[in-house]
Parts: C-alpha cells; sequence; structure tokens
C-alpha cells in the first residue's frame, strides 16, 4: 500500500510527462498568440513594451462583429431551446422504427461541409425578401448547424432517466401534459438542456465555415472578423483580437459547465 | 380476523378510503401490429377487495392493470367502470387512481417528501393541509426520518414504500400494483408483503396486485385471477384455485401438483395395486393430487403405489420426498420433519380418495 501511494514509479511520471508536453502542445501556441497581442510591437519582441492599445484598436474596428456574434449566438441558442426541446422529447416517446431514422437524420447536417449548406441556403433563400443581407439569414445556417448538437444532447438524457414511465407515474397522480413537462420533463432533461446549450453557444460564436459564405460586409461576426484581419492588418491586432474571442469564449464555458456539473442527473 | 393493534388501527382510520367496485366489461387488447395481448374480459371486483391478477410473464397482467388505470385504452366495444361512471374515455389523469409501477416511476428530481406531496399539489391542497397529510403517511409508511432525502439515496424497500405513501396520500378511489415486490430480495419482500397486505385491509381501498408470485398471490388476494396467454383461466378465492383447480394449467401454476394415472371399472378406480370407490366413465384417467394428500401407507393393506425415493429434502416442519413408482412421472409427497428416509429407500404411498381431483 504504502509504497505504492507514496513512492511513484517511473510509468507514472512517463505519464505526467507526456500529458504535460501534449497540454503544452496545444495551449503555447495559444499562449503566443495571445502574448502578441499584448505586445507593443511583435518583431522587437517583448522588450518592446506591453500594452493594451491593439485590443482598443479592435473594439474599434471590430466592436459591430463582436456584438453580431453575441447576438447571433444568443438568438441561435432561444431557436435551438424553443425548437429542440420538444423534439427530442417528441423523439425519446416514440420508439419506433421511424424515430430512429430521424435520429440518424439530424446527423447528416453535421457530415455535410458547411460551405455546401451554406450554398444550399443561398441558392433556395437567397432571393427571399431582404433575407440575404439580413443577420437572420446567418442565424438561419447557425440553427440548422446547431440544432442536431441541441436535439442529440437533450434526447441522451431524455432516453436515460425513462421518461415514459416517469411521466406515467405523474400523470397517475393527476397531473396533466403542461404540469408534467414542466415539472417532471424539462427538470430530468436539465443536464442535457445545459450540455446542449453550451455546444449550441460555443459553436455558434465560433462558426466559420458557413458564416464565411452567408455574411455580407454588414453582417460580419467575430470568426469572420477575426480571418479578415489575419489576412489584412497588423500581426498584433489579429492576435488581440484572438485574446478578446477566448475572453468571450471562456467564462460562458466556465459557468456551463459548473451549472452542468450542478445539475447533473442523481439517478 | 385478526385482532390489530390499536394505535396502528388509529393511524389508518384517518386514511380510510371509499372503497368503489370496477367492473371491466369485454375488455381486450389488440397492439398495433397485431399482437393480441388480452382477449376480451369480463370482470367484476367488488368494493374494498384485493384481487390479484396472477401468471406468467407475458399473460396480459401488466395490459389488463394498465386498462383499469387508463394507460391504455381497451380495444373497442370494452368499457371500464368505476362504480358506476364509465371511465373508458378517461385519461389516467382524471380517474384517481393510485398507481405503483414495477419500477417504482419516483422523481428523480424530487425529495420523497416532495414526491408524495406531488399528487397534493397538483389537487391544489393547500400547503399546511399538504405539510400535515404528507406527514401523516410518511410516519404510516416509517419514512418520516427519510423526508429530505432524494431517491437514490434510498434503499430499495424504502422507494417501494415511497411509491406506495405517494400513491395513496391523495386517496385514490382504487390502488393498483404492477409486481412492486419482485425488484426486492427475498427477505424484504416478505416483511414488505406483510405490510401492504395489512395496509390494504386496514384501508379498505379496492385493491387490484399484479404478480407472477403464487405465495405473494395466496398470501394477499381476497380473489386470485389466473391469467394464462391473454385469457383468464379461473377467478376464485387462493383456497379455490388451491382446491379447485379449474384445468391443468392452474394446477400445475399453483403449488406443487402430481399426476397420478389410474383405470376405473364399474365404479371402481384402480392406482397401482391399490383400488377405490370412484364414480365416472370407465377407461383410463389421470387424476391429481397435491404432496400433502399423499401419506406413506401404514401396512400393505391400505398401500395403492410402491416406489423408491429419488430425492429426500428436510424443509424443517416437514420433509418432501419425490418418489419414483414403478410407472408413472414422479410424485411429490410431503411427509413429517422428524423423518429418516432417504434416498433409494423403497416405500408405499396411500393416496387420500377425497382428495383426488380430475381436472380437464
Ligand atoms: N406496448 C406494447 N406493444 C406491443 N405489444 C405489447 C405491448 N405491451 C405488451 N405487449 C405484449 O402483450 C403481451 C402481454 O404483456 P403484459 O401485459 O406486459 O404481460 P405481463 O404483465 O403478464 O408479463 C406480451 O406478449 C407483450 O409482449
Ligand atoms: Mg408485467
Amino acid at each position: 500500500m504504502t509504497s505504492l501511494t507514496h513512492r511513484r514509479g517511473w510509468g507514472f511520471w512517463l505519464q505526467l510527462g507526456f500529458t504535460l508536453l501534449v497540454c503544452a502542445l496545444l495551449t503555447v501556441p495559444m499562449a503566443m498568440s495571445m502574448l502578441a497581442g499584448l505586445t507593443a510591437n511583435y518583431f522587437v519582441g517583448l522588450k518592446s513594451g506591453l500594452t493594451l492599445h491593439w485590443v482598443e484598436e479592435v473594439w474599434r474596428v471590430y466592436a459591430g462583429t463582436i456584438l453580431l456574434s453575441l447576438q447571433i449566438a444568443v438568438a441561435c441558442l432561444a431557436v435551438t431551446l424553443v425548437v429542440g426541446v420538444p423534439a427530442a422529447y417528441a423523439l425519446a416517446r416514440r420508439p419506433g422504427r421511424l424515430a430512429r431514422l430521424v435520429e440518424e437524420l439530424l446527423m447528416m447536417p453535421v457530415a455535410i461541409p458547411g460551405l455546401a449548406t451554406a450554398l444550399a441556403l443561398i441558392v433556395t433563400y437567397g432571393a427571399v425578401g431582404d433575407l440575404r443581407s439580413s443577420w437572420l439569414f446567418i442565424l438561419v445556417g447557425h440553427v440548422l448547424f446547431t440544432l442536431p448538437f441541441m436535439v442529440r444532447a437533450v434526447l441522451a438524457v431524455m432516453l436515460s432517466v425513462d421518461l415514459t414511465t416517469l411521466e406515467e407515474g405523474a400523470a397517475s397522480l393527476g397531473a396533466g401534459f403542461i404540469r408534467r413537462f414542466r415539472t417532471i420533463v424539462l427538470p430530468n432533461a436539465r443536464s442535457g438542456i445545459l450540455a446542449g446549450s453550451l455546444m449550441v453557444l460555443t459553436l455558434s460564436v465560433g462558426e466559420f465555415n458557413l458564416t464565411w459564405l452567408l455574411h455580407t460586409p454588414l453582417t460580419k461576426t467575430l470568426p469572420v472578423g477575426l480571418a479578415d484581419s489575419y489576412a489584412s492588418l497588423r500581426i498584433e491586432i489579429g492576435s488581440a483580437y484572438t485574446l478578446v474571442f477566448f475572453l468571450m469564449i471562456v467564462p460562458s464555458l466556465i459557468l456551463l459547465q459548473g451549472l452542468a456539473r450542478h445539475g447533473r442527473p442523481s439517478a | 380476523m385478526a385482532v390489530r393493534p390499536l394505535e396502528s388501527a388509529r393511524m389508518t382510520d384517518r386514511f380510510h378510503l371509499d372503497a368503489v367496485p370496477i367492473r371491466l366489461d369485454g375488455c381486450g387488447k389488440t397492439f398495433p401490429g397485431g399482437a393480441r395481448a388480452l382477449e376480451p374480459l369480463d370482470l367484476t371486483i367488488r368494493g374494498g377487495e384485493t384481487i390479484v391478477f396472477l401468471g406468467p410473464s407475458g399473460c396480459g397482467k401488466t395490459t389488463t392493470l394498465r386498462i383499469i388505470a387508463g394507460l391504455e385504452s381497451p380495444d373497442p366495444g370494452g368499457r371500464v367502470l368505476f362504480g358506476d361512471e364509465d371511465v373508458t374515455d378517461l385519461p389516467i389523469e382524471r380517474r384517481n387512481v393510485g398507481m405503483v409501477f414495477q419500477s417504482y416511476a419516483l422523481f428523480p428530481n424530487m425529495t420523497v417528501a416532495e414526491n408524495v406531496a406531488y399528487g397534493l399539489k397538483v389537487r391544489r391542497v393547500g400547503r399546511a393541509e399538504r405539510g400535515r397529510r404528507v406527514e401523516e403517511m410518511l410516519d404510516l409508511m416509517h419514512l418520516g426520518e427519510f423526508a429530505g432525502r432524494r431517491i437514490d439515496q434510498l434503499s430499495g424497500g424504502q422507494r417501494q414504500r415511497v411509491a406506495l405513501a405517494r400513491a395513496l396520500v391523495v386517496r385514490p378511489r382504487v390502488l393498483l400494483l404492477d409486481e412492486p415486490l419482485t425488484a426486492l430480495d427475498a427477505k424484504l419482500r416478505d416483511s414488505l408483503r406483510l405490510e401492504i397486505d395489512r395496509l390494504l385491509r386496514e384501508l379498505g381501498i379496492t385493491a387490484v396486485y399484479v404478480t407472477h408470485d403464487q405465495g405473494e398471490a395466496m398470501a394477499l388476494g381476497d380473489r386470485i385471477v389466473v391469467m394464462a396467454k391473454g385469457r383468464v383461466a379461473q377467478v376464485g378465492t387462493p383456497r379455490e384455485i388451491y382446491y379447485q383447480p379449474a384445468d391443468g394449467f392452474v394446477a400445475d401454476f399453483i403449488g406443487t401438483m402430481n399426476r397420478v394415472g389410474g383405470t376405473v371399472r364399474d365404479g371402481v378406480l384402480r392406482i397401482g395395486r391399490g383400488s377405490l370407490p370412484w364414480s365416472g366413465p370407465d377407461g383410463p384417467v389421470e387424476l391429481l393430487t397435491r404432496p400433502e394428500d399423499i401419506a406413506l401407507a401404514s401396512g400393505e393393506a391400505d398401500a395403492h403405489l410402491d416406489g423408491r425415493i429419488a430425492a429426500a429434502v428436510f424443509l424443517g416442519d416437514r420433509t418432501r420426498l419425490v418418489v419414483e413408482p414403478a410407472d408413472g412421472p414422479p410424485l411429490t409427497v410431503d411427509t413429517a420433519g422428524r423423518s429418516d428416509l432417504g434416498r433409494g429407500d423403497r416405500v408405499s404411498l396411500r393416496v387420500d380418495p377425497a382428495r383426488l381431483l380430475a381436472v380437464p
């Protein structure tokens, strides 16, 4: 016992070293990039001093893209919740072959390249009113892309808690459909709804493929702006922009992770 | 009628429920896909009676219970009546039934007390009265100290009692239980069965209990409905079912039954080398008899059959012998516990002529 817990073998150190190496491989470039966004002059290096100048510059030029990204992400979340949770519920309550087929079909948009989906949207709806120049066009693309993630996350949890029987229990106590949905279905699907929301928010904020094709100069989102700045501006601005992106996405990730852990179903 | 402890009698007085009779009128069930789960069934369950549906797995017990509950509707033409009220078209949430599910169906997102309070909340019972009734019910079910626990912090037996408390606290018209003890281990099953028995009798509620365990059925049922392949094989009190089984299936399903072959001629039945008076048509017959109705013969003169003991199982109060006769299937015979007979011994047996059953 003691030798196991107190003296760790070389295997342990090997594993730890390997893990740290992989972590470093992933995080060092990110850290370098963000540091570049705070450096006065990237080509001179850190000795040129640290500054928030580039971040301010990013805000001045790209504030619109940041706000639009947030707006689209929140709207996308709202739509996927309103559509996705009932859809998952319907699938969970219907055990037949058709339901399983729909479940498979839900994965299709994920397998199709975003560019292809975007092109299909433009061909189909591009000429409908002012849709092409509206941010709603991008929203449609994002909903299409993220909805399956919401449905699958919610469905997995709903199937694991045997909703049918729980609902029958509630019905036997006199609860009608609305009350059952509110007091039994939603609370017991909570962890799936939170996990799905987390996916939808992050996927929407970071989505590039679809958005790049769907956007207009007036409807640029953050990732599109990022590509833009990488391509045409000083590296410090692109890096500062990346920093802003992280500052936006990381807190919401942590928050939702925490919520999800808190609300994990206990059975 | 056994005398009940005063205290518990007073406890349950407050919960005493109306006893509503249930009538099933030609209730059959065909599932989509054509599977006939239940042949049209007519049955009257008396108010306050505990009726047990007994049968092997897949015979349609749960389907029948779900039709009574309102979770399935019977095939067209079938009717379900509670008292004089036709409830066929009422969904379960408007039938005011209490239901205990095989898997309990307790809400994992609520505590024990919240689970029990759920039905009262739905019925808009005020907070104060709700709290009082939940507390009373939890005490009655010995769950007081678990009120604040989550469901996953309870043992199987405790979950079962929460399920019962949750179903009873709303004072349902009928109580429906689907194999409530099947998921528990044997010892817990016995003690909970006694508890349920006492509760049903004291509450005086009409109860429908589904099980595949004949011991449970015998202990709990005022009457038993034996089912086989979607049909009712027999309806009767436990004694009727045990001593006068309607057919071979019921005879074999309930307890242990021996099959003895014989021949009838001129009002005399010959079994082995014995003969006894018998009224019935001439010819070979197969008769049934219980292990306790075959005895070891006291002398050569009154023996009917001879055989060799293939197995002897000591059960404390009795010893169960499996005897292989010269011809015919092995016979199970119960003898006194203090018996020193063993495997390989030769014995002579005598059947009790009054206890021989001729069954179709
Ligand atoms: N929802 C259903 N769809 C199709 N067949 C069913 C359904 N429920 C039960 N059955 C069938 O009906 C028969 C009776 O089932 P059930 O009433 O559950 O039996 P028991 O409770 O006696 O074990 C079985 O053959 C079962 O497969
Ligand atoms: Mg069943």
